[in-house]
Formats: structure tokens, C-alpha cells, sequence
């Protein structure tokens, strides 16, 4: 079964279509990509995804069910995870504590007054697991506010990581980086796809990230579906190029 | 990091100088604020005025719990803060003469009035919220202000008085000294401020400071948003209600100045002047801003102007409030 199926997806805001009968389908451990040049409706397809507004008309199946009229967090609590273009985080908390919300929302915890030692332990050994995993352990303890743009990225990536997602949707997670830390991230986002056989779903305009993660890509340009297929496929054809690589290159 | 700030909700493992620190002026507040009667009258003060720097800082400390700790700004706490008070002084006047039964009815009375109206604007932020919250405030005012034979309308409410507890071993009569209700009203207010100092520390607490500092990625990390801010708002309301039941109780006499909404503006006032993000700031915002007016009503009519002067010098140059100030001297 696929993990995700969008049917047909449309956005309309007033008159201007931003995104027009879009359809996708990710089966699980898929990691697609998303292309398109600026303006080609791919962070509110996105936003469709992820519940930040509800489309136009079309429908989106998670995981089995539909979830088009289900609010971000039941979406989330279902498995469903995002970063956003902008890095979205808790500024003046630590990184540590960024994360370690995410882990309490993940584990139930959100309305309790109070942790038992146990799960008290179970938190920070999950939030310890998640920092070294995002290599943003020897920062933990400053203020996430203050870290470099990599850093908070790879701390944005693991609170959403720590929600167990089975499905992961990364908007640009290596916009406005330099090429160390677009290497750093990139490293990141492979080991979650290769090793944890995770689902994801990435918007990103750096070719060279995508050429190397995408098992295929779907190509967007005026709100609709240019071109799908995999990397090689999309590299050779001719109105790709046209609309989109032939102008980046 | 720095103590103050993060006093209330600390980080998950600061620096031990910086814990030493958060305790140790911990401690000082509650060394001042447990021998306030006996040294207020030497600084030109008087038991009552402390009493009413602990029902003001209990006020502005819950008002803070939904502005300082959840990000949202509420200029209508004075609503639940004046039901508060009526419901205690209206128990006591109308039907039970028991001090905490009339608490009580005034705690449960506001609380409710906030759920309500509560859910009704939990989705509403910003400028929007702040003036529904001062709108049903107003509602508030008008009803007491109005319905005479019952609130005593602008008068106030007289005619009754706070009445002694009954412990089973011992009597303890509120009214015979000032001092015996100041330190009934510092264990109501230490009991209350404890309570919000635990619910911050919390995991449901914790999501609270991840709406204030970034309400889409608490959304995103699959936080009911609404349901949150709405428990804390309900919360506020509550704490708020108590201040407002022991300001009732300190003179015997409410009127509904209590729940205009130039009282809701005092609130805001002092939780800024003291420092919206830290947990002592509001207490302390409301110490000077009681015992300014208090000192500078007593020689003009025009104390507020003077408040408002200060309040403008700490906002402009001490953006974070006075305990900002410290905090800044105490980072270097």
C-alpha cells in the first residue's frame, strides 16, 4: 500500500490557481523529490500535505485513510512530519529542550502535569539519541537561536524526527546553506532514507542534492505536473530542460 | 544561561553557577516578602500596602502565566479578577459567612466565566484577542456597574466583612490585625505561585513556551494549539480570580474598578515593568507600581502620569523590565 496518494489536488487562493489537480503517489521508503522554478506551487502543495490549509478540491490518502479534512496534528499523532522553507524553531530554548518537546508530544506526555522517573529517562535518553544523531550534540545546551543556520536546520530535522514519522516532508533543507553544511545535511537525510528506510518527501532546488538522494522526481511548473520519473529520466527530457534546468544550469 | 530569566522553566541542564543563582534569588524573594510587615513600616509603608503588593503580584504573575509563558496578551484578566472578588464578597454578604467558601465560590465563578469565554476566542491572536478579551471585560463592568440593588453598583459593595477561620484546632481572626491577613494571604498567594511554577516545569507546561516562541512549529509537532492556549488562558483566569477573591477580602469592600478595563492595563503594566519572561518579574512590576502609587497619590492626583513616565524609561532602555536590568549586570 502506498503511504501517501494526493488525488487530484487543487489550491486556489481568490482567482489565482497555485496548485491545479496535482497527483502523487509515495510508496513507503520512497524518498521523492519535488522540483519546479519559483512560483510553481510546490511549498502549498506542501502545505496541502501537511494540513496547513485544506485544498481547493482533489484528496489526500495517508497511510490508508483519507486525511483531507483531518486538522495538522491529528495528521501528525498519525505519523506524518515537516520542516518548513524557513527554518522553523523554538529560538530561545536550547537545542536540548527544542528537541525534548517534540519527544514528550511524540510520547503522550503534551497534557501531563508530570513524568514518572522512568519515562523521565526514557525522554532524555531519546533526546541525547536524536542530538547525536543530527551531530548537534556538542551544542545542545545553548540556545538554538545562536546556532549556525546548518545547525538549526539539523535541529528542525530531529524534533521532527523524534515524532516517529513514517512519512518525513523536508521544504528545502538546504536553502541558503553553504556547501559544507549542504553536504552535512545532505549526509543527514541519506542515512534516514537508506538506514531507517524512511519515507520522504523533499522540495529542494540544489540539483546536486537531488540527483544524488531522489529515487524520483516529480517536476512542477505553473501549479501542475510537468514531468515524473526517475533522476535520469527527468535529466533527459526535453521539456524539463526547457522550463526549468536549461535556465538553473 | 542566566538565572533569572529562565527562573520557572529552567533549561534541561544549565550551568550549576546559573541554578545556584535562580535559587538564591528564589530565596531572597520569599525572605522578603515573609518578613515584609515588620520592615515595610520602617521604609514609610504600612501592613496594608504589603498585603496589597501580594494580591497585585499574584494578579500579574497569572496574568503573566498566559502573556510571559504562552505568548498570548490578555487585556481583560481584570474581568476574572473582578468576579473573583465579587464572588467572594457576595458569598460571604448573601449567603455563607466563611472566608474560604467565599474564595472558593469566587475561584469556581471566574473560572468558569473563563472557560467560556475562553473557548469562544481560543483562535483568535494578537491585537484580535487582546480586544475581545478587553470587550467581554467590559460585559463585566457593566453588569455590576448597573445592577445596583445587587453588586451595590458604583458604590461598591459593603455591608459584609472577611470572617475568621475555622481551622478545627485553632480559630485564627482575619480581622483583628493586618498582619494576621497579610500572612493569610502570602500562604494563599505561595500556594498559588508554586502551583504555576510546577505546571511550567511540566511536559504540558513546556508546550506552552513552544506556543510562545513559535506557534507553526508547535502546531507542526502536532500541538492542538487552541486546546493549549486555551487551558492556560483558563489558568490565568483562575489565578487571577484568587488575587481578586483576597483583594475583596484585604478592604471588606469591592466596587468595579476591579474589573474595568484600566485594572487589566495595570496588570499588563506591571507584568512588562517587572519583566514579562521571567517568573518573579510581574511580582516585583507590582511592587513598584503599588508602592509608587501609593507614595505619589498621597502628594498629587496625577500619579498615574508618573507611572506612566517611569514605566516608558524601563520599556525604551530596559526592554526585558527591571528584572532585565539585573539580569543584563549579572550575565557579564
Amino acid at each position: 500500500m502506498s503511504i501517501l496518494q494526493v488525488k487530484n489536488a487543487s489550491k486556489h487562493f481568490g482567482r489565482l490557481v497555485a496548485v491545479n489537480g496535482v497527483s502523487l503517489t509515495v510508496e513507503p521508503g520512497e524518498l521523492r523529490a519535488v522540483i519546479g522554478p519559483n512560483g510553481a506551487g510546490k511549498t502549498t502543495f506542501f502545505n496541502l500535505i501537511s494540513g496547513f490549509f485544506p485544498p481547493t478540491s482533489g484528496s489526500i490518502v495517508f497511510d490508508g485513510r483519507d486525511i483531507t479534512d483531518f486538522s495538522e496534528h491529528r495528521r501528525v499523532e498519525m505519523g506524518m512530519a515537516r520542516t518548513f522553507q524557513i527554518t522553523e524553531i523554538f529560538p530561545e530554548l536550547t537545542a536540548r529542550e527544542n528537541v525534548r518537546v517534540a519527544v514528550e508530544v511524540a510520547c503522550g506526555a503534551r497534557m501531563k502535569p508530570w513524568l514518572a522517573a522512568a519515562a523521565k529517562r526514557r525522554v532524555a535518553a531519546r533526546v541525547d539519541e536524536l542530538l547525536e544523531m543530527g551531530g548537534i550534540a556538542a551544542m545542545a545546551d545553548r540556545l538554538v537561536g545562536e546556532l549556525s543556520h546548518g545547525d538549526q536546520r539539523a535541529t528542525e530535522i530531529m524534533m521532527s524526527l523524534a515524532l516517529n514519522p513514517r512519512l518525513l516532508l523536508l521544504d528545502e533543507p538546504t536553502a541558503g546553506m553553504g556547501d559544507q553544511e549542504t553536504y552535512h545535511v545532505t549526509k543527514l537525510i541519506r542515512r534516514l532514507h537508506k538506514d531507517q528506510k524512511l519515507s520522504i518527501v523533499l522540495i529542494e532546488h540544489d540539483m546536486r542534492v537531488i540527483f544524488h538522494l531522489a529515487d524520483r522526481i516529480m517536476v512542477l511548473a505553473e501549479g501542475a505536473v510537468l514531468a515524473e520519473g526517475t533522476p535520469d529520466e527527468i535529466a533527459a527530457n526535453e521539456r524539463v530542460q526547457a522550463a526549468y534546468l536549461g535556465k538553473a544550469a | 544561561m542566566n538565572a533569572i530569566q529562565h527562573a520557572g522553566a529552567p533549561a534541561v541542564a544549565p550551568n550549576p553557577v546559573a541554578i545556584l543563582r535562580e535559587r538564591a534569588f528564589t530565596l531572597v524573594v520569599w525572605l522578603a516578602l515573609l518578613t515584609m510587615p515588620y520592615w515595610m513600616g520602617a521604609v514609610g509603608g504600612y501592613t496594608e500596602l504589603a498585603s496589597r503588593v501580594v494580591i497585585m503580584g499574584l494578579a500579574a504573575m497569572a496574568l503573566n502565566f498566559l502573556l510571559g509563558f504562552t505568548g498570548v496578551l490578555s487585556f481583560g484578566q481584570a474581568a476574572y479578577f473582578g468576579l473573583g472578588a465579587y464572588g467572594t464578597a457576595m458569598t460571604i454578604k448573601y449567603l455563607v459567612p466563611s472566608t474560604p467558601l467565599a474564595l472558593l465560590v469566587g475561584i469556581a465563578v471566574a473560572s468558569v466565566a473563563a472557560m467560556v469565554i475562553g473557548f469562544l476566542i481560543r483562535k483568535l491572536r494578537g491585537v484580535y484577542f487582546a480586544m475581545v478579551t478587553i470587550a467581554f471585560g467590559q460585559v463585566f463592568y457593566f453588569i455590576t456597574f448597573r445592577w445596583n440593588n445587587v453588586t451595590g453598583g458604583d458604590d461598591g459593595l459593603t455591608g459584609w466583612r472577611r470572617q475568621p477561620l475555622h481551622l478545627g484546632f485553632a480559630d485564627i481572626d482575619l480581622l483583628a490585625h493586618d498582619k494576621v491577613f497579610y500572612y493569610f494571604a502570602l500562604a494563599v498567594f505561595a500556594l498559588c505561585v508554586a502551583v504555576m511554577a510546577f505546571i511550567l516545569r511540566s511536559p504540558f507546561g513546556r508546550t506552552l513556551i513552544a506556543i510562545r516562541e513559535n506557534e507553526r512549529r508547535a502546531r507542526f509537532l502536532g500541538i492542538p494549539v487552541e486546546q493549549h492556549i486555551w487551558l492556560s488562558f483558563v489558568i490565568s483566569g483562575l489565578f487571577a480570580s484568587v488575587a481578586g477573591g483576597l483583594y475583596a477580602l484585604l478592604s471588606n469592600f469591592v466596587d468595579p474598578r476591579a474589573l474595568r478595563w484600566d485594572m487589566s492595563g495595570n496588570f499588563v503594566i506591571m507584568a512588562v515593568l517587572g519583566g514579562m519572561r521571567s517568573f518573579w518579574g510581574p511580582l516585583i512590576g507590582a511592587a513598584i507600581f503599588v508602592v509608587l502609587q501609593d507614595f505619589v497619590s498621597s502628594r498629587t492626583e496625577n500619579w498615574m502620569s508618573f507611572v506612566g513616565v517611569f514605566f516608558m524609561l524601563v520599556v525604551l532602555f530596559f526592554p526585558r523590565g527591571v528584572l532585565g536590568i539585573f539580569k543584563r549586570r549579572t550575565s557579564k
